[in-house]
């Protein structure tokens, strides 16, 4: 299928066509001074005619020239709130007369369709994917939820100083895992289709085959993205890097500074840690067991019976990077982390983990 | 190490329930509880390796991973040596004979007992890690012709402290050489005092390159153990560790029991020692 145009006024067509489907749309809208994800009704929620401006530890927003409906890059939220939901029921147990009824919740009915999402967040969602359906053991939680989104992917046409999605291979051009995938111009946007239910949605728009101008403009657009780029995070050789440097004197240095706090994992669109906890009526005879995002940041994380195995922050550090960079490829088989740069923007004490990986590679005193 | 026997089919996290069928004290703050399926089909599919561990769920309360301590062979009921040490199991020492709880499981590797065969075998075993083996010696004692030289070693803080004593002599009988010993003797003890791992040191090995070490306890006490079974020419690849983390959800989904690469539920808790070495005494890890 060649390229499609959509002119910006027909946007909210698409948007009215998904839910029609049944879709329940979530996109970028702003709140708190952020641009967040989060149930949108029409074009008018978008963050139109902003952007984000993020370094280390800051992120603000600030008025575009423009009118661009995607002019920013990646706020605190991430799509994964929607597919490994923060909370969530994984059995409910009744008491009888005999014992105890226990029984899986029921899946869910809703339907989500993600506007504006990013190539680094499609690779986010193919690493989440990994652990949570093609392991031994597959997530009902996710699955439910992953096996009914439609996705509608945003080509970044800018770059945040906190990006790094090229060392990770992983953006910014969306290549695949998208239903449709959008370019922003300055009147209308260039559409692919990458799925049969993205073909099938393009169908019932009043689209346009692209000119080879708009192509271009577009490529140009895309551009733009790379070009903006000037992070890097050196990856070669990073697995045995990390996993045989785990008594380096980096680790004491950058627990002198991390906070513990957890942030990064929480804006980190792949951590998958949770916990897992007992909600009971006043009586005793219905409980619900609930997952709960969980950090390895936080000291019961590790704690047993025996005690706390990671009681200090160098050890939750370490565990954090080693796991994100290293430890993960032997688990699944690629990095989990996808150069996304949350963790760097929204680290209250703007600790950068590419310099972390650089400083690393320097051999201890 | 083997893939999972039976993984749960569907959702991981749907739960059997059990009753108690039998409670058995052992030493001090430990018991053997003997669980039933109440569901017949349940009880007709559910097998597990010597090695292996369950989820048991008290609703309200929570899960702890307690590994499997029956006979291997054993059909309908199966039995745990649980320890009183967090806010389940205390739960669970409150239940009587009859009482129900959930189960899900087996979980995790085991201990590679075929790897065994036409070889002299040691366990062991500190403390409540002989729970863990138990079913390794049931094994090994109803395939006794299959193997070379069998010794338990098991240690324990003080006399008290030693577990399945009653069956020590039958196990001795069938051919596994028991030997026990203490950190802390009592007045009326009269056997090894040391560490499990002195009694290694004294264990005469005929064919070091033909023998498989398995050992389950404390971190510490599994690490010294490899390193005497190494300095005694045991190869790495023939000694076997059951490590211990934090678990919840036991099929590597949440992340807990990472050490290192290994997700201890998945991977482990059964590990061959030279695959876990490099991080098994990292300080934090």
């Amino acid at each position: 299928m060649p390229d499609l145009l959509l002119q910006k006024g027909d946007l909210q067509l698409l948007f009215d066509r998904l839910s029609g489907d049944g879709f329940r749309l979530v996109g970028p809208t702003v709140s708190q001074e952020a641009i967040v994800y989060d149930e949108i009704a029409s074009v008018g929620d978008l963050p139109r005619g902003w952007t984000d401006v993020q370094a280390p530890g800051s992120y603000r927003l600030e008025p575009r020239s423009d009118e661009a409906f995607f002019g920013y890059v990646v706020g605190p939220h991430s799509w994964k709130k929607y597919l490994f939901p923060p909370l969530a029921t994984l059995l409910t147990a009744d008491r009888t007369d005999s014992g105890w009824a226990m029984h899986a919740p029921p899946e869910p009915t809703e339907k989500y369709a993600f506007i504006g999402v990013r190539a680094c967040e499609l690779a986010a969602i193919k690493v989440q994917d990994r652990v949570f359906l093609e392991g031994a053991y597959v997530d009902p939680i996710y699955k439910a939820r992953r096996d009914r989104c439609f996705i509608v992917a945003v080509n970044c046409t800018q770059a945040a100083a906190t990006c790094f999605c090229t060392s990770m291979n992983t953006g910014p051009r969306c290549q695949a895992g998208f239903d449709l995938a959008l370019t922003e111009l300055s009147a209308a946007f260039i559409v692919e289709a990458g799925s049969d239910s993205g073909r099938q949605v393009c169908g019932q728009l009043p689209l346009r085959e692209a000119t080879p101008a708009e192509r271009a403009a577009a490529e140009a657009a895309r551009a733009q993205a790379v070009a903006g780029i000037s992070k890097r995070l050196e990856t070669e050789g990073i697995r045995d890097l990390l996993l045989t440097n785990l008594e380096h004197p980096r680790w004491a240095d950058v627990a002198a500074r991390c906070l513990s706090c957890a942030n990064c994992t929480m804006v980190c669109p792949t951590c998958f840690c949770s916990s897992v906890g007992e909600v009971t009526d006043l009586k005793g005879d219905h409980v619900e067991r609930q997952r709960q995002w969980d950090s390895c940041f936080n000291v019961d994380f590790s704690r047993m019976n025996g005690g706390v195995v990671r009681n200090d922050v160098r050890s939750r550090y370490r565990q954090w990077l080693t796991h994100k960079l290293a430890s993960w490829i032997d688990q699944f088989g690629q990095s989990g982390c996808v150069g996304c740069g949350r963790c760097i923007t929204w680290c209250p004490v703007a600790i950068d983990l590419t310099e972390e990986v650089a400083a690393l590679r320097e051999p201890g005193p | 190490m083997t893939a999972p026997l039976s993984p749960t089919v569907g959702n991981p996290w749907l739960c059997h329930t059990v009753r108690i069928a039998a409670i058995t004290p052992e030493i001090s703050g430990v018991a053997t509880y003997d669980f039933e399926f109440t569901d017949p089909d349940a009880a007709n599919r559910y097998q597990f390796r010597p090695g292996q561990f369950n989820m048991l769920y008290l609703p309200g309360v929570g899960e702890a991973a307690i590994s499997l301590s029956a006979h291997p062979a054993a059909r309908r009921r199966w039995s745990h040596t649980i320890r009183v040490a967090g806010n389940v199991t205390q739960a669970l020492a409150q239940l009587g004979t009859g009482g129900v709880l959930g189960l899900r499981g087996p979980f995790g590797s085991s201990w590679p007992i075929d790897d065994c065969r036409g070889r002299d075998v040691i366990l062991v075993a500190g403390g409540i890690g002989l729970a863990p083996l138990r079913p390794v010696v049931y094994r090994l004692l109803a395939e006794r012709s299959h193997f070379g030289q069998l010794t338990l070693l098991h240690g324990a803080r003080s006399p008290g402290g030693l577990l399945y004593t009653r069956e020590h002599a039958t196990w001795n009988a069938g051919g596994v050489a028991v030997q026990t010993t203490v950190d802390r003797t009592a007045a009326d003890w009269n056997g090894n005092v040391g560490t499990a791992v002195v009694l290694l040191d004294r264990l005469p090995l005929p064919r070091p390159e033909n023998t498989v070490l398995l050992t389950c306890g404390p971190d510490v006490m599994m690490h010294f153990t490899a390193r005497a079974a190494l300095q005694r020419g045991l190869p790495a690849s023939q000694l076997w560790i059951s490590a211990e983390r934090n678990m919840q959800c036991a099929v590597g989904l949440c992340g807990h029991c990472q050490l290192g690469p290994e997700f201890v539920c998945q991977d482990g808790p059964v590990f061959r020692y030279d695959r876990i070495a490099p991080f098994f005494r990292v300080e934090g890890l």
